[in-house]
């Protein structure tokens, strides 16, 4: 504390002191945060050490049963476990991947005057906003193979989407491209509108070319924010459960088992909750290496 | 050639106008048709080929909010139907009857009686905090930040494992409270950040002279910084609402009846008995009116809001 913001140096008599007020104000919410998410961290990172299962009676020795690095071995020797890993790193994939071409696309479009522009934007901001369990639901109606929109807009006749185990991954991802887009799209807005125009004023005076601008000007400075909505989107993807599970539920078969929802089966379905709380910090684990990179860049942009 | 280049200038202008029409229009379709869904007759929801002009009735959102038994007989519908009152003639089309509320209504006000309160806690305390962030020196102080915002980052079931264990333990399982204090928490690194970016933004030199003129620290947060951070504090308040009312994960796992909320129960109704798609799409259809409306409130926050308050334009 030897080092003071200058609001600080200011010796107020009255009142509480100033370092009292620091407490009062923080300690709350760090206590808060403690309680709620890292006990019960703490907790079952003691749990995945053993064999235990929540809803069978407690006895010592036998539920739990401590049995050291067991659970993490039997997690990552399952080879199930590494085919969900594949279907959500494919998942992720797809669905970032259209989140940027779709959102990119998007904002390259509407970055120009027009009237009605806030409207417009904000309409197609609504999606990014709504209750993925609510998303997943309305999508599963326009994917219905007898009725729904989606096949009769493309002209398929009865398409499976979500029965099919071909088509279904990609069809979440679809619902997630179309929820999230816009997020990346916001992003995308805000770094071509800070772009200064004199940047192609003067790129217009050598007649340079319209390939040549986007990729000098308007694709490095627009770099730094579309990353940033990509290393986050694909944290969430990686985390995506609310969607796939409302509209799949990780079926047909395998197909949409994604890592977050094997766990939730893995917990509290099969109530296996040692080994669920050790697959549970491999994710965590992976996640914190994912949102490292994520809030280092954050802290970048607001330096610019 | 000067008005040639003018002329294909605006021509081109009018061309990407189209296709952003166009665009938006894609982009809308399916929300309207949820939407239109709702209001459709029972048997146009799953017509073919999709019914576009209908007369729209509100048959689906009585359904929605009442628990109904089937009429048997002509004679009993007859009987009924000479006092019934508007919306039980409606359901007697039908050919049914309504025998009382379904859970929903009990559902929604779950989902906004939880979403209110964490928001008033999330927002108040994370006001502080960000005051004292902004305003404080600390040792480790972006770790503490970092450390408050990886706690958003958390998967919630990886989360909701141990939690479900201590919520038992504690007998919050299924509690309005034990949900309250769950988004709380989800929300409070959420505030804290954005609320910091935006009490940054006051210049110091208010509360500066303030401390001058007498006013002990906090009479100046109170009289001086509270007001200025209004706005900031309006627009932390209706994403942490959004998020809490909009939230899935853990309200499916540690609710079941008494503090379920609308977005696991709208789901669920998926398995029971016959689908009615225009009474799902009813319930999805009420559940969006918030988030539409707040979109708009938000918009020109919206960019601030999810960066955490990182990137303010």
């Amino acid at each position: 504390m030897n080092q003071q913001k200058p609001g600080e140096m200011l010796v107020t008599r009255r009142g509480l002191s100033d370092t009292a007020i620091k407490r009062l104000f923080v300690l709350p919410t760090i206590i808060l945060l403690i309680c709620i998410n890292i006990f019960p961290l703490i907790w079952s990172l003691v749990l995945s050490f053993a064999d235990y299962s929540a809803v069978r009676p407690h006895v010592e020795g036998v539920n739990p049963n401590w049995i050291g690095g067991g659970n993490y071995k039997d997690v990552l020797m399952d080879l199930h476990i590494w085919e969900y890993f594949t279907i959500t790193a494919k998942y992720a994939m797809m669905a970032v991947a259209g989140e940027f071409l779709v959102g990119f696309g998007i904002a390259l479009i509407l970055n120009r005057d027009f009237k009605a522009k806030g409207v417009i934007t904000t309409l197609i901001l609504i999606p990014m906003m709504m209750s993925m369990a609510i998303v997943g639901l309305f999508w599963k109606l326009l994917y219905n193979p007898g009725w729904g929109i989606i096949n009769y807009m493309l002209g398929l006749k009865e398409f499976q989407w979500l029965a099919n185990p071909r088509v279904a991954l990609i069809a979440v991802a679809i619902t997630d491209i179309w929820m999230w887009a816009p997020f990346t799209m916001l992003l995308a807005l805000a770094g071509l509108s800070a772009i200064p125009q004199y940047l192609y004023e003067a790129a217009e005076i050598d007649r340079a070319s319209w390939w040549f601008k986007f990729r000098r000007i308007t694709l490095p400075l627009v770099t730094p924010l579309i990353l940033i909505a990509l290393i986050f989107r694909t944290m969430e993807a990686f985390k995506m459960f609310d969607i796939a599970f409302v509209m799949t539920g990780g079926g047909p078969g395998t197909s949409t088992e994604l890592i977050a929802i094997n766990l939730y089966r893995l917990a509290f379905a099969q109530w296996n909750t040692g080994r669920a709380s050790a697959f549970a910090y491999i994710i965590l684990i992976m996640i914190i290496a994912i949102s490292n990179i994520y809030i280092k860049y954050l802290n970048k942009a607001k330096e610019m | 050639m000067a008005t040639v280049e003018r002329a294909k200038k605006r021509v081109s202008h009018w061309i990407v106008i189209a296709i952003i029409l166009v665009l938006t229009i894609v982009y809308l379709i399916p929300t309207y048709w949820v939407i239109s869904s709702s209001f459709k007759p029972f048997k146009a929801v799953t017509a073919i080929p999709p019914r576009v002009l209908f007369k729209p009735e509100i048959t689906s959102y009585i359904k929605l909010f009442t628990k109904r038994s089937i009429v048997r007989s002509d004679a009993e519908r007859e009987e009924r139907s000479a006092q019934a009152n508007w919306y039980e003639k409606k359901v007697l089309k039908l050919g049914q009857t309504i025998m009382g509320i379904s859970p929903f209504p009990n559902r929604l006000f779950n989902s906004i009686f939880v979403a209110v309160l964490s928001t008033v806690a999330a927002v108040s305390l994370g006001t502080l905090t960000a005051y004292g962030f902004s305003r404080f020196k600390f040792k480790g102080e972006n770790d503490w930040l970092f450390f408050i915002l990886s706690t958003r980052m958390l998967p919630p079931v990886v989360v909701t494992i141990p939690l479900f264990l201590m919520y038992r333990f504690l007998g919050l399982n299924d509690t309005r409270f034990g949900l309250i204090l769950l988004y709380t928490c989800f929300n409070l690194s959420f505030a804290t950040w954005v609320m910091k970016g935006f009490i940054d933004e006051i210049p110091r030199e208010y509360e500066e002279a303030a401390l001058v003129d007498g006013y002990t620290r906090f009479e100046a947060f109170r009289k001086i910084v509270l007001p200025q951070a209004a706005t900031g504090i309006a627009a932390t308040a209706v994403f942490c609402f959004i998020f809490a009312w909009n939230e899935y994960v853990f309200a499916l796992i540690m609710t079941t009846r008494n503090a379920q909320t609308a977005p696991p129960f709208i789901p669920s109704q998926l398995g029971v008995g016959l689908v009615d798609w225009g009474v799902m799409a009813a319930g999805a259809s009420i559940f969006l009116i918030p988030v539409v409306v707040f979109t708009f409130l938000l918009r020109k926050h919206l960019l601030r809001g999810v960066t955490f308050g990182a990137i303010r334009k």
